[in-house]
């Protein structure tokens, strides 16, 4: 068990990463993450830069619904915005990839506002009936807006290019979400040490005590609807850049259930919790068609099931972590650590 | 004016039905605070369980009907014991989410039990269409919506008059007053589920009936949001005003736009009176303002 | 009457039992006196606290920091509040009491501008906050604890009370995603004030990294009022701070306030139905009555007011 550890100035116990133990390991994770293209094949890289996209959206919807409260329905959407937006840019404006990446966010983070103001005002769920709607006409936008978003067949878009290296393979590509990632992460994480990140807990605890303390409820609202669009925007940039395409088919309603399956499996308010649960929802499709893929010599037909296993599947891991483990992988694996912090006592 | 006329009838007829379904909305919200994001899928349930029962089984139309509603009732008690006994005491967007999950779950099962495809109804009512003057009501829109506004008035009865409707509303109101009058609580719970369950299968199997069954049924639940929001979360009157609006807006601005933007105006009408809503009377036209108390 | 939680100090904690209690509110018979001249009225009261002048220097200030002009609030056609009007002195313990149902919660609320009067007028420090959000008074220096606690379960003690600082930082949304520079300047700023200041002050560094839901009941109000100290308040609202806690839990309660009062210089208005507590540490009190204002004094005064005794006992039948 942990013994000696101790802190001698405040700073060392407010620190993100507090025992040489945590430090330690934290050293040897991201060696792992850049040794992996290299063992790596392009499936798994493949899988990898994937993942980060989820990442990135994942911890952008947590901050608003995990730590804040407010449910969006509408966060495939604003991913969507943010693709189209890059989309536009690199291939109207040939604005270079490092640009398309706050752009994008910024895109999606001004059309959060526009559509969360109007609701922020009102307590309750008419901020999650808003994002519905705003879901809905953004993918109407998104297939009939031909002349501007390509309809149906969308926009092919050319492999990214940084400082005039051509990123057309998942190997180069990993080297830019990588930073990206850890980029959005810190943020996120950075959010939760100020008073920023105290408020949006507070708004969902208990808002009309967060009122009393001297926080305005409707700014720090907007505050998390845009920067959680902001994220999303990112991640539809890196999407759009990673299969060099974007079509309306990727952002429908059940892509935002999948986004909130992420954060409710991975753990509600807690930005590891949307690491965990962007891999692991990333990897079930995976795995169930692996697990098809075993079938499929007793009966071709049996991958008409994968989209609808799928769906069933997302839908009954929500439920099932919202009954049984609310604070979802995240609080698991914080259990697992203290058993090991505390071994061999029990508390 | 033909044109207009035309699409106005059929607006109120469609409308009568999502004034039902809304209805199975609003009857578990009244009873339970509980938003049920998978009211459309209760509705497409409902649709495919009718066609089990008549073309699967081959029964005939009335038994089959009531089939549908035990069907339905079914599932509401079965979702509100197994799952939603669970979440008492966690907070609403728990509760809420579970019932976005379920959505998912329902849709997804529909899609395994019967397959993709899309499947035709057998008619159920007379084919004749009813003619009035210039304007032609195709038969299973007309008869929905007589049955549609039959049984929306048999549950705004049973609310209103009947012990369990007070009860219901008493619940809703105060559960604690309502345990202390030795309401059983939880039998009401389960009983506005297995209600609104049943509403939305009825919607549900004559929005089948009129437009074929797929399992992307239940996205036209999702219009029911726009319904519910423009009249009051918790008022059955404004469920069935707000389905008539809903319903007319929906059919007048696909009719006169769709031609201009190429389709689907009809899906997302709804959802911009919906923003407008919220931007200039977010409790809609019949809601009560919530008073919170410290 | 002895100072019952006058007498212990900060240094000396611990017990004191077994000193006996002066006559309470609960038997006035046994101390009502019959007036000679007429009882300390209401009208009186409010001619001798309109002394706005600052007395500049030394302990008692006679400056107002908090003004409540005819305040009347009511819901649907129930009335709340009638036409009440008080005066706080900057420094001293003010409290409100009364039957259950009286308005006192409703004061309270409207004060924190969570409730919006149908009429009356509210100054905080000099400047009119009628018009003003709930979330601009906290800022200008109102804090307040709740009747049922209103912790926020998704945080530690430490964050729940750097939380009620809120209103004091500047760190804007950038410079948080940003957190090197400004940002964590701030933070470390504020847990050492929190440390020193609060923390320290009531007692509970052991408790301050558990989760809220965590601790005892008595804990959570000490740590409510934590939250409510970070603020650096002004006015410091209490809602029945000692509600359901044992003697012991009391006893240090009431010291706190005190040493709010006495080494902080804080002003406190005050619920409580406790009436020892009510008498021992309030510097004035004000009787409350559905919603009508019945009497306002020192301690002494309202315990022998004729209305307040009919209020709490009804009228003696002859």
């Amino acid at each position: 068990m942990r013994v000696g550890d101790f802190k001698e100035s405040y700073a060392a116990d407010e620190a993100v990463f507090r025992t040489s133990t945590a430090r330690f390991w934290l050293g040897v994770f991201l060696v792992a993450l850049a040794v992996f293209p290299f063992v790596a094949g392009d499936y798994l890289l493949y899988m990898a830069n994937l993942t980060g996209v989820a990442i990135v959206a994942a911890v952008g919807l947590n901050i608003l619904t995990g730590a804040a409260g407010q449910i969006s329905l509408g966060h495939a959407a604003f991913v969507g915005i943010g693709a189209y937006t890059s989309a536009i840019l690199v291939t109207r404006l040939g604005l270079p990839f490092l640009l398309c990446l706050p752009l994008s966010g910024l895109a999606a983070a001004f059309f959060g506002v526009i559509v969360g103001a109007p609701s922020m005002r009102m307590k309750g769920l008419y901020l999650c009936i808003a994002t519905l709607a705003a879901q809905v006409i953004f993918e109407f936008i998104f297939v009939h807006w031909v002349p501007v978003t390509g309809g149906i067949r969308g926009i092919n878009v050319p492999a990214a290019t940084v400082f005039g290296l051509q990123l057309d393979t998942e190997f180069k590509f990993y080297f830019v979400t990588i930073p990206i990632v850890i980029l959005v992460v810190t943020a996120a994480r950075n959010l939760f040490r100020t008073r920023v990140g105290r408020a949006f807990i507070a708004i969902r605890d208990r808002d009309i005590s967060a009122e009393l303390m001297g926080i305005n409820l409707f700014q720090y609202k907007l505050y998390a609807f845009a920067t959680s669009s902001f994220f999303a925007g990112v991640a539809g940039c890196l999407n759009v850049f990673l299969l060099k395409v974007v079509t309306p088919e990727h952002f429908p309603l059940h892509e935002s259930v999948r986004y909130l399956a992420m954060i409710i499996v991975g753990g509600l308010g807690s930005v590891l919790g949307s690491i965990f649960g962007a891999i692991f929802m990333t990897m079930v499709p995976e795995a169930l068609q692996s697990l098809l893929n075993l079938f499929q010599g007793l009966d071709p037909a049996v991958m008409e099931y994968l989209f609808p296993l799928q769906t069933v599947i997302f839908g009954l891991l929500i439920v099932v972590f919202l009954v049984f483990e609310p604070q979802g992988l995240a609080e698991i694996w914080r259990r697992v650590k203290d058993y090991f912090r505390l071994w061999p006592f029990e508390h | 004016m033909d044109i207009l006329g035309q699409l106005l009838v059929s607006g109120i007829a469609v409308g009568g039905v999502y004034a039902l379904i809304a209805l199975g909305f609003v009857i578990i919200y009244k009873a339970t605070s509980i938003i049920n994001f998978a009211t459309g899928e209760f509705m497409m349930i409902g649709a495919y369980l009718l066609y089990t029962f008549m073309v699967m089984t081959g029964l005939p139309a009335i038994p089959a009907f009531l089939l549908v509603m035990a069907g339905a009732a079914l599932l509401g008690m079965l979702v509100e014991r197994a799952i939603l006994r669970h979440m008492l005491g966690q907070p609403t967007i728990s509760i809420v989410m579970v019932t976005i999950g379920l959505s998912s779950i329902l849709m997804g099962l529909a899609e395994l039990i019967w397959s993709t495809g899309f499947k035709n109804f057998p008619p159920l009512f007379p084919r004749a269409p009813i003619i009035v003057g210039d304007i032609i009501i195709r038969s299973n829109l007309f008869w929905g919506f007589v049955i549609a506004m039959a049984a929306v008035i048999v549950f705004a009865l049973i609310f209103k008059y009947a012990k369990v409707g007070v009860a219901m509303r008493a619940t809703a109101d105060d559960q604690m007053a309502a345990f202390s009058m030795g309401i059983n609580v939880r039998n009401i719970f389960t009983l506005a589920w297995s209600l609104g369950a049943i509403a939305a299968a009825l919607g549900g199997v004559i929005i089948g009936n009129i437009g074929g069954i797929q399992p992307t049924l239940g996205h036209i639940g999702l219009t029911i949001f726009p319904v519910v929001i423009l009249g009051g979360l918790d008022s059955i009157g404004g469920a069935v005003i707000g389905g008539f609006i809903v319903g007319i807006v929906e059919n007048v601005a696909g009719g006169y736009l769709d031609p201009i933007v190429g389709g689907g105006v009809k899906a997302i009408a709804p959802f911009v009176v919906l923003v407008l809503i919220l931007l200039f009377r977010p409790y809609g036209l019949f809601g009560k303002e919530d008073i919170e108390r410290l | 009457m002895l100072n019952h939680f006058r007498a212990r100090s900060k240094t000396t904690p611990g017990r004191s039992g077994g000193q006996a209690k002066t006559a309470s509110i609960q038997t006035p018979l046994a101390s009502v006196k019959l007036p000679i001249t007429s009882a300390f009225n209401v009208k009186q009261q409010r001619h001798a606290s309109r002394q706005d002048r600052f007395v500049g220097g030394g302990k008692f200030r006679l400056m107002n920091i908090l003004s409540v002009e005819n305040l009347s609030l009511s819901f649907g056609g129930l009335a709340a509040l009638t036409d009440i009007t008080f005066q706080v002195r900057a420094g001293e313990i003010f409290s409100i009491i009364g039957p259950n149902g009286a308005g006192k919660t409703s004061i309270l609320n409207c004060i924190g501008g969570f409730y919006k009067p149908q009429q009356g007028r509210i100054t905080l420090d000099g400047k009119d906050v009628t018009k003003t959000s709930p979330d601009r008074r906290a800022a200008m220096g109102l804090a307040r604890t709740f009747q049922n606690i209103a912790l926020f379960r998704g945080m530690t003690v430490l964050d729940n009370i750097k939380l009620g600082a809120h209103a004091r930082l500047k760190t804007s949304l950038l410079q948080a995603l940003l957190y090197w520079g400004p940002a964590h300047a701030e933070e470390m700023a504020l847990r050492e004030d929190v440390e020193k200041d609060v923390i320290d002050f009531l007692e509970i560094e052991p408790i301050r990294k558990l989760p809220v839901g965590a601790l005892a009941y008595g804990l959570q109000k000490r740590v409510e009022l934590a939250r409510a100290l970070a603020m650096r308040p002004k006015v410091l609202l209490m809602d029945e701070p000692v509600a359901g806690m044992n003697a012991e839990e009391t006893e240090d309660m009431a010291r706190f306030v005190l040493d709010i009062k006495e080494e902080r210089g804080g002003t406190i208005v005050l619920i409580e139905h406790d009436m020892d507590v009510i008498m021992d540490i309030s510097d004035r009190v004000m009787v409350l009555n559905f919603g009508h204002k019945i009497a306002e004094g020192t301690p002494e005064e309202i315990q022998h007011h004729p209305e307040v005794i009919k209020a709490y006992l009804g009228e003696k039948k002859n």
